[in-house]
Formats: C-alpha cells, sequence, structure tokens
C-alpha cells in the first residue's frame, strides 16, 4: 500500500467500530424478547465485549495517530514527518477528542470493576455468614422478597411472607429460578455487559437487555424443572403482586429512585415482569437465525475493522521510520 | 471465597479442617443465641469445643479477635465483667437476618445488582398489565 491511500482506508476502518455500537443498540430490545434468552444472554454479552474492545482500541489508535505527528515525538521515534503527512488542524483535534473519550473510558471502567468487585466480595462475605449451611436461607418476615446472593457457595434467601404467597408448585419454580442464577453464574454475564457499557456508553442498552435475558434464562429453567411454563408465569406474577402489596421498609434514596424508574418506564414499553409472565404465557422463543445472523455480521465487522486500522497504523509508522 | 482463609492461628491438637472467617464468626453467633445470656470469652472458648469437639478448639486469643471484629460491625454488645467482657447478641437470629435484608435492600443500586431479584415490586402500570395478563391467561389466575 502507498503512503497517500492509506490515510483514507485509515479514517473509515477506525471510525467504523465507534459508529457499530449505536447501530447495535437498537438491535438489543428486540433481540431480548424474540430470541431463545439463553442465547440471547451468551450473544448480547459477547457482542457488547466485542465491541467495547473495538471503539477502545479505536479511540486509542486515533490518539496515536494524532500523536506520532507531534513533531517531538516524531523525531524523537526517529518518524519522518513527510511520509505520516502534514499536521492537519482536524486531525489535531480529532485526537485530542479521542484522547478526552479514552481518558473517560477506562476512568469508567475503572470505576465500575471497582465498584462490582466490592458489591460481589460484599455478597460473598454476606453468604458465607447468612445463618444455617443449607442452600436456603428463609427469612422470617412478612415483605415478599426472594433474591439469589452469589458466593462460594451461593444462597438464596427467601422470605415468609413469599412462601406464603406461593402454593407449593410456585416455590418450587422459584427456588428452580434462583438456583438457575447461582448455577449459571449469570451475575459474571451481567458484570460484563455493564463492564461493556461502561466503557461506552452506548453499549448501555445491550447491559440492560443482558440483565434480563438472564432473568427469562432463568424463568425458561424453571419452567423446564416444574415443567409447566404457565405455572412459573403464574408464580411470578403472584409473587409480584405479593412484594407491591408489602413493601419492605426503603431509605429515602431508594423511594425516589423508584419515582424517577417508574415515570421512565410509563413514558416506554411495559415493566420486565409484565414483559417476562408474556413470554412465558406465549409458545416458547425459536431460534431467530437471521437476527443472530445480523448481530454477528456486526461484532465481526467491528473486530476487523479495529485490527485492520491498527496494521493501517503500524504499517504506516513502519514506512515512516524506514526513511 | 476460597483460598482467603486465614491460616488458623493457634489451633492446638490434631489438624482440625480449615475453616474461615466467616464460619468461625457465624459458629460464635450461634453459640451466643444458643446461650441466651452474656458469655465471657473463655466461655465461648469452651462452649464452641464442646459443641464442634476438642479438635476443633480454639486458642483464647482467636476467640477474643472473633469476638471483638463482632462488636466492631455492632453484631455483639458487650459490657465489662471483671477483667474481661462479656458479650451477647445484639439482636436474635431472626431479627438480625432480617435486618440483615432491610439492610441489603437498601443498599445502593450498584450493591443490588448483584443480586438477582426474583421479582421487584411493580409499578401501577405493570401491575395492571400484569393483572389482566393473568386473567386472562386462565387457571390458576390469583
Amino acid at each position: 500500500m502507498t503512503a497517500g491511500r492509506g490515510p483514507a482506508d485509515v479514517r473509515l476502518a477506525v471510525y467504523l467500530p465507534l459508529l457499530l455500537p449505536a447501530l447495535f443498540a437498537p438491535l438489543a430490545g428486540p433481540l431480548s424478547e424474540r430470541l431463545n434468552p439463553r442465547y440471547a444472554t451468551w450473544l448480547l454479552t459477547g457482542a457488547a465485549a466485542v465491541l467495547a474492545a473495538c471503539s477502545t482500541l479505536a479511540l486509542a489508535l486515533l490518539l496515536a495517530s494524532a500523536v506520532v505527528r507531534i513533531p517531538v515525538v516524531a523525531s524523537l521515534g526517529h518518524l519522518s514527518l513527510a511520509v505520516l503527512g502534514p499536521d492537519k488542524t482536524y486531525r489535531i483535534a480529532i485526537g485530542m477528542l479521542a484522547g478526552a473519550l479514552l481518558c473517560a473510558a477506562a476512568l469508567a471502567a475503572t470505576a465500575f470493576v471497582i465498584r462490582r468487585y466490592r458489591a460481589l466480595s460484599d455478597a460473598y462475605r454476606e453468604a458465607r455468614y447468612l445463618p444455617g449451611s443449607e442452600q436456603t436461607v428463609v427469612i422470617d418476615d412478612r415483605s415478599a422478597v426472594a433474591y439469589a446472593l452469589p458466593g462460594w457457595p451461593g444462597r438464596v434467601v427467601v422470605t415468609a411472607g413469599m412462601l406464603e404467597a406461593l402454593d407449593e408448585s410456585g416455590r418450587a419454580a422459584l427456588l428452580a429460578h434462583e438456583r438457575a442464577h447461582l448455577s449459571g453464574f449469570h451475575y459474571l454475564f451481567t458484570s460484563a455487559a455493564r463492564l461493556a457499557a461502561a466503557a461506552n456508553p452506548l453499549l448501555r442498552p445491550a447491559a440492560r437487555a443482558v440483565e434480563y435475558t438472564v432473568e427469562r434464562w432463568a424463568d425458561e429453567h424453571a419452567a423446564n424443572v416444574v415443567g409447566d411454563r404457565c405455572l412459573v408465569a403464574h408464580a411470578i406474577g403472584r409473587a409480584a403482586l405479593a412484594a407491591t402489596a408489602h413493601r419492605p421498609r426503603r431509605a429515602l434514596p431508594a423511594a425516589l429512585g423508584m419515582v424517577f424508574s417508574g415515570a421512565r418506564s410509563a413514558a416506554h414499553a411495559a415493566g420486565p415482569i409484565p414483559r417476562r409472565v408474556a413470554a412465558l404465557l406465549a409458545p416458547p422463543p425459536p431460534r431467530r437465525l437471521a437476527l443472530l445472523a445480523v448481530v454477528l455480521a456486526l461484532t465481526l465487522l467491528a473486530g476487523l475493522c479495529a485490527l485492520q486500522a491498527a496494521n493501517e497504523l503500524q504499517d504506516l509508522l513502519s514506512l515512516a521510520s524506514t526513511y | 471465597m476460597p483460598g482467603t482463609d486465614p491460616p488458623g492461628p493457634g489451633r492446638a491438637g490434631g489438624q482440625p479442617p480449615r475453616r474461615g472467617s466467616g464460619e468461625l464468626e457465624a459458629a460464635v453467633l450461634q453459640v451466643l443465641w444458643a446461650a441466651g445470656r452474656a458469655l465471657n470469652p473463655g466461655e465461648v472458648q469452651a462452649a464452641l469445643a464442646a459443641r464442634d469437639g476438642a479438635a476443633a478448639r480454639l486458642s483464647y486469643s482467636t476467640v477474643v479477635t472473633i469476638l471483638s471484629r463482632l462488636h466492631a460491625k455492632k453484631t455483639l454488645k458487650r459490657r465489662r465483667a471483671g477483667r474481661a467482657f462479656s458479650y451477647s447478641p445484639a439482636a436474635d437470629e431472626a431479627g438480625l437476618a432480617a435486618r440483615r435484608l432491610a439492610a441489603m435492600l437498601d443498599r445502593e443500586p450498584d450493591r443490588q445488582a448483584v443480586l438477582s431479584r426474583f421479582v421487584a415490586e411493580l409499578s401501577d402500570r405493570d401491575e395492571q398489565l400484569l393483572r389482566s395478563l393473568l386473567d386472562d391467561s386462565g387457571p390458576g389466575a390469583g
């Protein structure tokens, strides 16, 4: 390749990984509803991770290609400025913008990792510390709450109020659902997707979709265990109505958060629980190969473009250093 | 988490199974709940040995360490009795678990995000939607 043709190719290859997450975002919602939840979880998490990595690499390449054109840096690296091309103002501006975005992404990702690590180690400690040695811990409380606590081993916490709200088969469905979260390490998927979204905010819809698909995954697993999808739908419905009737004590900030999130979801589509119930009452989700293929193609394209951009920059630098 | 266990300080006799600090704290708490009165570290040590067998006997200083750690976490209250402190649970087992539940649900969103909750509370709109879904789907509708 010649140095004259290079820059145009670099630009396309380096900008595509930055644009593809924006194309992927509107697909995340439909994917989470229409695909088998297990495949959807893997696909959305994988695609979010690859797209975040590629867009971060693209920012780093934009920054690097501006930095090497600074005369001092070029002379230190024994690079020919004539080969690298003129140091245009727009290139410096783009490089600075990419540098700022890269810093923001690195800071957000680091902050997320620290927060999530603390939350998980708290959960692990809590799981060890809960009374008894059984996997399931029943808490004598009127509120209707049930959750899976990641740990080694993980625990399932259920209140007496929740058990009362459900019949025998409903309880079996609830336990199967929570155990599916623990045995499938679903918190790793949601954490990976959230990390990708921290590095690139365009991927936030994908992270939210993964948080929904792991619930659906656990629902379908519970339906397999109890052998009746309709039964699981009713158990979720009853549990949610009971949880709403007996709200546990809440601190003010959490209550405020609920008001705001409630206002947001009312403006858009139905919340996750009616959607989960509706999905279980409908026939099992099929494998939509076309949707799957589109997302895989987008992800692959982002990966190839990022690699291509990296190669182009490397070629340009080795060309410039031979002069 | 596995592999983070402290190296079991001052254990006498035999090779007791390795136990994590969380497990030791839980054992100490259970002894105090069972006792139903304030115990000093010597009594806790004796009760633990009686419960788990002499092979799992902990040193006096280990017991004191666990008790003061639990006191620092406000899980235990203590008062001075002679030269040592005597310890009693700050709440009974059920009360403590319920308080921890409330604390867990009041945590900041990022800490709640690692808990996979079966269901969250519904908005008014979602509640209506859910009721109509369940009513339409026939048997078992509540």
